[in-house]
C-alpha cells in the first residue's frame, strides 16, 4: 500500500519518471559498457570467455536488481533514524520493516532488473552449455536464492543504522561491492577474498557457486562441488539472521524525541 | 571576499562532523578499490601497457579515482539534492534575498566540502591502496602540487556541472531526473569505470573533450607524469576552459530562472 502510493506520487512527473526508468536502465547498462570494452581488447578475462563472464553478470545483476528493487529503500534509513521521522512507522499497525522498504519505492529500479535480465538473456544465447535438467532447475533457484542473500545483507545492514545512523555506505560496498565482485571470474581475485565470500560474508551462494556448476567449471578456493546446490539454505540462514539483527535494531531503537 | 571564505569553512567544517559517514564512505572506497585492482590485473596482465599505462599507472589509477570520488563528485556533487530541495519548497526565495550571489555562496561552500573530502576520503583510500598494490608514485615532488591544481580544477569543473543540473529543477521541479542523466554522465565519461584512453575509437576521442574528463581522467594522468611543461598548461587550460563555459552557463540559468519562474509557496 505504501508501495502503491508511492509509484502514484512518482507517476504525477510522468516525463521525469520516464526519463529515470531510461536512466536507470542504461546506468547500470554502462557498468556492462565496461565489460564490452574490456572484451574489445582481451579474448578472455581469468580463463573465463565473454559468455561466462556475461552470465556471471547477468545472474548476479537480476539478483541484486531483485534485492534491490525491494530492499533498497533501507538505505535511507539512517536518515529517518536520526531525525526521529521513523517514529511514525513504528505507530501504524504493519509491519516496520515492510514499511521502510516501501518508503519512496522507486519503480525506476525496475530498470536494473530489466537490465540483468537482458545480459541473462543474451549470455544464455551465445552461451555453450551442456544443459541437463539439473542446470535448467538450478538457474531460477540462483536468481531467486541469490536475490534473498543480497536482500538479507540489506536488512541486516539497515539493522546497523540503529547504532551507526551515518554509516548506510558501509552496506554498500557489501550490496553494490558485492554485486560487481560477482561480475566477474572468481579466478582473478585474490584466493583469501574468494574465501571471504565463501565463509564470512557468503555473497558466493548469490551466483559464483551455482552458476560455475552450470558452466561446468571448478568451484574456488578448494570449495567442494556439492556447494552448488546449498544456495537455498544459505540464503535461509541469511534471512534468518538479517531478520533477528532488525528485531535487536527495533529494540533497542530509541527516538530522538524531535 | 571574507563573507565566500566564511562560507568555505563552513562548508568544510559542516561535512567534518560526520565522522562516522566518512569512515563509511573510506571502507566502500577501500572495497571497490581493492575489487577493481584485481579486474585491471586481469586486464593488464592480458593487455600490458593498454592505454598506455603499464600495470602499475593502472594500479595508481584505480586509487586515485576511488580517493577523488567525493572530491570531484564523480557521481554527484554533495550538493545538488540540498539545492534542489530549497528550490522545490520555495526556501531558495530566502537565498535569493541575501546579499550574497547565489552562484559564488555554493561554490565557496562546496569548495570547503571538495577540500574536507580530500582530506577525509581521498588520502586514506590511496595509502591503503599504495600499500596492499605495486602502484606507480610520481618521481618528482613537484608533480604532487600539479597533482593537486588539476583536483582543484577538476572540482571546479564538477560544481559547475552539478550547478547546472540543480539549476534545471527551477523549471521541472522534480531534479531527479535531469541528476539521474548527469549521474549517468559523470560516471561513465569520468572514467571512473575504465580510463578514457582505454576506450576506442571516436567513443575514446569524444570522452576525451568532454567536460567530465577534468574530474578524474585529467588528474590522474598529470599524477602519472603523463603531461610535460606546456602539455601540463594545456591540460589546466582544458580544465579551466570548461569550467569558465559551464559556470558562465550556470550563471545565465540562475538569472533566467530568478527573472521568469514563479518561487514555489512564496
Amino acid at each position: 500500500m505504501v508501495a502503491g502510493m508511492w509509484i502514484r506520487s512518482t507517476m504525477t512527473y510522468r516525463a521525469s519518471f520516464a526519463l529515470t526508468l531510461f536512466s536507470s536502465f542504461a546506468v547500470t547498462f554502462f557498468d556492462f559498457v565496461v565489460i564490452l570494452l574490456m572484451f574489445g581488447q582481451v579474448e578472455g578475462l581469468g580463463g573465463f570467455s565473454f559468455a561466462e563472464v556475461a552470465f556471471l553478470y547477468g545472474t548476479a545483476g537480476t539478483a541484486f536488481g531483485l534485492a534491490d528493487l525491494t530492499m533498497g529503500s533501507l538505505q535511507r534509513m539512517g536518515k529517518r533514524v536520526r531525525d526521529g521521522s521513523l517514529d511514525m512507522f513504528l505507530m501504524r499497525p504493519a509491519p516496520v520493516l515492510a514499511q521502510v522498504a516501501a518508503d519512496k519505492f522507486a519503480l525506476r529500479r525496475l530498470g536494473r532488473v530489466a537490465q540483468g535480465l537482458f545480459v541473462l538473456v543474451w549470455a544464455l544465447l551465445i552461451l555453450d552449455v551442456e544443459w541437463t535438467a539439473v542446470k535448467v532447475l538450478l538457474l531460477p533457484v540462483t536468481v531467486v536464492c541469490g536475490a534473498l542473500i543480497f536482500a538479507a545483507v540489506m536488512v541486516a545492514g539497515a539493522s546497523a543504522l540503529f547504532w551507526a545512523q551515518d554509516a548506510a555506505e558501509v552496506t554498500s560496498s557489501f550490496t553494490y561491492g558485492g554485486n560487481t565482485l560477482l561480475q566477474y571470474p572468481p579466478t582473478i581475485f585474490a584466493q583469501e577474498l574468494v574465501r571471504g565470500v565463501v565463509y564470512v560474508v557468503p555473497l558466493a551462494f548469490v551466483n559464483w557457486l551455482p552458476a560455475l556448476y552450470i558452466l561446468g567449471r571448478e568451484a574456488p578456493a578448494g570449495v567442494p562441488g556439492w556447494a552448488a546446490f546449498v544456495s537455498p539454505l544459505v540464503a535461509a540462514v541469511c534471512c534468518g539472521l538479517a531478520g533477528l539483527a532488525w528485531r535487536a535494531g527495533i529494540r533497542a531503537y530509541r527516538s530522538t524525541g524531535s | 571576499m571574507r563573507l565566500y571564505g566564511t562560507v568555505a569553512a563552513g562548508g568544510f567544517r559542516r561535512h567534518a562532523t560526520y565522522r562516522m559517514a566518512t569512515a563509511a564512505g573510506v571502507f566502500t572506497n577501500t572495497v571497490f578499490g581493492f575489487i577493481l585492482s584485481y579486474t585491471y590485473i586481469a586486464l593488464w596482465d592480458e593487455r600490458p601497457q593498454l592505454g598506455g599505462y603499464d600495470m602499475a599507472d593502472a594500479l595508481a589509477y584505480v586509487w586515485i579515482g576511488q580517493g577523488l570520488i567525493t572530491v570531484c563528485g564523480l557521481m554527484g556533487g554533495g550538493f545538488e539534492d540540498e539545492l534542489i530541495e530549497r528550490i522545490r519548497t520555495g526556501d531558495i526565495a530566502v537565498d535569493l534575498y541575501r546579499p550574497a550571489d547565489l552562484q559564488t555562496w555554493w561554490f565557496s561552500a562546496n569548495a570547503g566540502r571538495s577540500a574536507y573530502q580530500l582530506l577525509g576520503r581521498g588520502v586514506v583510500p590511496m595509502a591503503v591502496g599504495a600499500l596492499a598494490f605495486d602502484i606507480a608514485l610520481p618521481s618528482r615532488p613537484l608533480t604532487w602540487v600539479a597533482f593537486l591544481v588539476a583536483i582543484a580544477l577538476g572540482s571546479a569543473v564538477s560544481f559547475a556541472i552539478w550547478y547546472l543540473v540543480a539549476m534545471s529543477a527551477f523549471w521541472l521541479m522534480d531534479g531527479q531526473g535531469v541528476v539521474q542523466v548527469a549521474w549517468l554522465g559523470g560516471l561513465f565519461f569520468s572514467g571512473m569505470l575504465l580510463p578514457l584512453n582505454v576506450f576506442p575509437g571516436a567513443l575514446g576521442e569524444v570522452a576525451r573533450v568532454l567536460p567530465w574528463a577534468s574530474m578524474l581522467q585529467i588528474p590522474a594522468d598529470v599524477y602519472l607524469e603523463k603531461y610535460e611543461g606546456w602539455g601540463l598548461l594545456g591540460a589546466y587550460a582544458f580544465q579551466l576552459g570548461w569550467a569558465a563555459v559551464l559556470l558562465a552557463a550556470g550563471r545565465l540559468a540562475q538569472s533566467l530562472a530568478t527573472r521568469k519562474v514563479v518561487v514555489q509557496g512564496g
